[in-house]
């Protein structure tokens, strides 16, 4: 431990630590440029200078690379190391006056305007994109040329860098914010993006991500499919600035075993993607949308903070597209039961927003259903939406122009439009099937789960125990799914609340007196529920099977599998179904 | 022959095949009434004997129809069975009779269109073998 005072604040420190470091874990702020905390410092901004005392000597030197030592007295705003701050963000000001980000820097200094000569630099060579890309990335694309005035940041030769992985590393760290090393000028790749699915890919999102505001828990997530030191081994920035300590690149997934006496299955839907249906030209224009993006586009916390706009524009004439993906007989072929209303609000959204819009919903039957859905749908009708009914097997296509779309609907005329909604339907999950085999439940023709029965039991499944709610059992609504997890939570809890359970009676039994005691109905047994137990017979020990009834499902299976006939599946015994079969073969059609 | 109409026993399980059939019922499939249908838990439950029986018993065919493979209620009877099912054919080749009176076949809870097309096509198929004589030993 070595003692160090700051500004008059003994500070405890440990051996290597930069001033810089030290104050900054000690909450005192010293302003940087190209200091990064993932990277080794590099003193060329020179505006942590301090003064620093040192036996009776007093000098004035960088912080984030001066290493502590005993016997220091740093005091870190003296009216020297204030003005020698000033005139260092004059000359930066003056090197990039059009830099947003240096002029806000230097403004926090209480510098507005610059007293040398103006050029028009906008690199201020502090390096860190060089750094950051040597000792990150385990690159080195790019680095410092020439010297004096002449210096320049470029990748070899000044030609395209055939190592450059277009990471975009360096530009994110550019302080002038002018990524003055453009990625295009580096390499010849085409960056990828890393978009958000919470925001429907309207924006990026970096490696390592918050999955939405209100998740819970509000932790951040690695992608590890994206994030540089899964895909190559190097980075870990993320480590480094992390105050907590709490990112472990190391940690690996785990399978967590729970003990449970009921499972609710609500695993919800997917979205229907339409770039299936080329004709509506989603992905082709970029003023065509589907509902949830829109729902995007007008949330206040979303990427436009609610503003509606497309390509920077408000649209004008907006044409809502129902029934994209829903009522297909070649696909789909349910009615997806909530595009009708979302459309219906949406409109009224637009209008509340833009009070002159043209708005148009091209609907195939508009089914207001619901409870105030009818009088809700009437009275957005009345806010001047126009609705227009086509066939449902009736083209329609969207094509493009130079101001927008026009959507081309049979037995209508074109609509110009500078914004179309695609109204898609919701189709099971992608891993409907394989969590359906997990659970040993069914799936119904449409690809969602299967309930027990569709009037009587509609919440349970054929499995005892296992419940569904929300769409993952059909698409509905909020009230319908509401109304169908309160339900599947009272089924749990008449399970959970009882002390004893109710079997069914249709188990199988051994009649001891038949078994031999092969033991061929413990190894057909899928539940493990036949065991050999020893029992007296005329004053012999043998072994004969025995069946536990709480672990018998009642399949049967042993009764088929046992040569001797000494397991009865009771209720479908041997006689019984042999009776039935007699009474049958006879019969006359 | 014309009006020959074969006489069908089969064996459905509880969850996915009577499921099935009953669907049929309910959406209203029409599908020849020639099937009689015995409801056991699992296609696991269908012994042999059941097979040989429903024959002897005056069944021209026997359908045996149960829940996917992967989909089986308990877990693995469908496989069972249709190993059963596998043997059962040569021993009826052996003794002289078609195996093509004994079907096997896969229908979910949700598939009573498939159910009912099962059906037909197997009456049609039984009507092109004709009716089933046995020299039964008395
Ligand atoms: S298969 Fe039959 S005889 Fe063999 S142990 Fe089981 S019950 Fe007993
Ligand atoms: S009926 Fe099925 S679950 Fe019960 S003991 Fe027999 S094989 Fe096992
Ligand atoms: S931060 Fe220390 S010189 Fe730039
Ligand atoms: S429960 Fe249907 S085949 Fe086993």
């Amino acid at each position: 431990m070595i003692k160090v005072i700051i500004d008059g604040q003994e500070i405890e420190a440990e051996e290597g630590q930069t001033l810089l470091q030290v104050a900054q874990s000690a909450g005192i702020y010293i302003p940087t440029l190209c200091y990064h905390k993932a990277l080794s410092p590099y003193g060329s901004c020179r505006l942590c200078v301090v003064e620093i005392e040192h036996n009776d000597r007093i000098l004035y030197h960088t912080s984030c690379q001066f290493p502590v030592m005993e016997n220091l007295i740093v005091k870190t705003n003296t009216e020297r190391v204030i003005q020698g701050r000033k005139i260092i963000a004059e000359l930066l000001l003056a090197r990039c006056p059009d830099s947003e980000k240096i002029q806000e820097m230097a403004k926090e200094l209480g510098v507005v305007e610059t007293r040398f000569k103006k050029k028009d630099e906008d690199c201020i060579l502090c390096g860190l994109c060089v750094r950051i890309c040597q000792e990150r990335m385990g690159v080195h694309t790019i680095d410092f040329i020439n010297r004096g005035i002449k210096r320049d940041i470029q990748p070899p030769f000044g030609k395209y860098s055939d190592i450059c992985r277009v990471c975009g590393a360096c530009a994110s760290v550019c302080p002038t914010g002018a990524r003055v090393v453009e990625l295009t000028e580096l390499s010849q790749k085409e960056p990828r993006p890393i978009f958000s699915d919470f925001e429907e890919g309207l924006t990026q999102r970096t490696a390592i991500y918050t999955p939405f505001p209100q998740a819970v828990p509000k932790i951040p997530v690695i992608d590890r499919n994206n994030c540089s030191h899964f895909l190559l081994g190097e980075c870990q920035i993320c480590v480094e600035v992390c105050e907590a300590k709490a990112i472990n690149h190391e940690q690996e997934d785990e399978i967590i075993e729970l003990e449970v006496g009921s499972i609710v299955v609500a695993t919800g839907f997917d979205n229907f993607d339409p770039t299936e249906k080329p004709e509506y030209g989603y992905k082709e224009f970029k003023n065509v949308i589907t509902g949830l993006q829109f729902e995007r586009l007008v949330n206040a916390s979303g990427p436009t903070q609610g503003h509606l706009e497309i390509n920077g524009k408000e649209p004008e004439k907006i044409v809502f597209i129902q029934c994209v993906g829903s009522r297909d007989k070649d696909g789909h072929e349910y009615c997806s039961r909530v595009c009708c209303m979302y459309t219906a609000k949406q409109a009224h959204m637009v209008r509340d927003k833009f009070p002159d819009a043209k708005i148009t919903v091209y609907n195939t039957d508009v089914r207001a259903f619901g409870k105030g859905y009818e009088e809700f749908y009437n009275r957005v009708q009345d806010e001047n939406v126009e609705y227009l009914r086509r066939e449902l097997d009736d083209p329609i296509q969207v094509v493009g122009n130079e101001e927008g779309v026009i959507v081309k609907a049979e037995g209508h005329p074109d609509i110009h439009a500078d914004l179309v909604v695609l109204a898609t339907g919701l189709i099971p999950r992608e891993d409907t099937k394989e969590l359906s085999r997990l659970l040993n439940i069914n799936l119904s023709e449409d690809g969602y789960y299967l309930e027990a029965h569709p009037k009587l039991r509609p919440i349970d499944t054929f499995t005892d125990g296992i419940f569904l709610a929300g769409c993952c059992q059909s698409p509905k609504d909020i009230p319908d799914t509401v109304a169908q997890a309160s339900s599947a939570a009272s089924r749990v809890s008449n399970i959970l609340s009882q002390k004893e359970l109710e079997i069914e009676a249709t188990v199988a039994k051994v009649d001891e007196s038949l078994c031999r005691g092969c033991g061929l109905c413990i190894e057909s047994c899928p539940y493990t529920a036949i065991e050999l137990i020893s029992i007296d017979r005329t004053g012999n020990k043998v072994e004969v099977a025995y069946v536990n009834e709480a672990l018998c499902k009642g399949c049967g299976t042993c009764a088929a599998a046992c040569l001797n006939g000494a397991i009865h599946h009771l209720g479908y015994t041997d006689n019984q179904i042999l009776a039935q079969i007699q009474a049958l073969g006879d019969e006359e059609i | 022959m014309e009006d020959y109409e074969p006489n069908i026993i089969g064996f459905l399980c509880n969850w996915c095949s009577y499921a099935g059939a009953d669907l049929a019922g309910t959406s209203r499939i029409k599908y020849p009434p020639n099937i009689k249908i015995i409801r056991v838990m699992c296609t696991g439950r269908v012994e042999p004997v059941f097979i040989l029986e429903s024959i002897k018993s005056g069944a021209d065919g026997v359908l045996i129809s149960g829940c996917h493979f992967g989909e089986c209620h308990y877990k693995s009877g469908n496989y069972k069975a249709n190993r059963r099912v596998k043997l059962i054919k040569k021993f009826l080749e052996q003794m002289g009779i078609n195996p093509n009176r004994v079907k096997f076949e896969f229908v979910s809870a949700s598939e009573g269109n498939k159910f009912a097309s099962i059906v037909t096509e197997f009456v049609e198929e039984l009507k092109e073998l004709g009716p089933l004589t046995l020299n039964l030993i008395q």
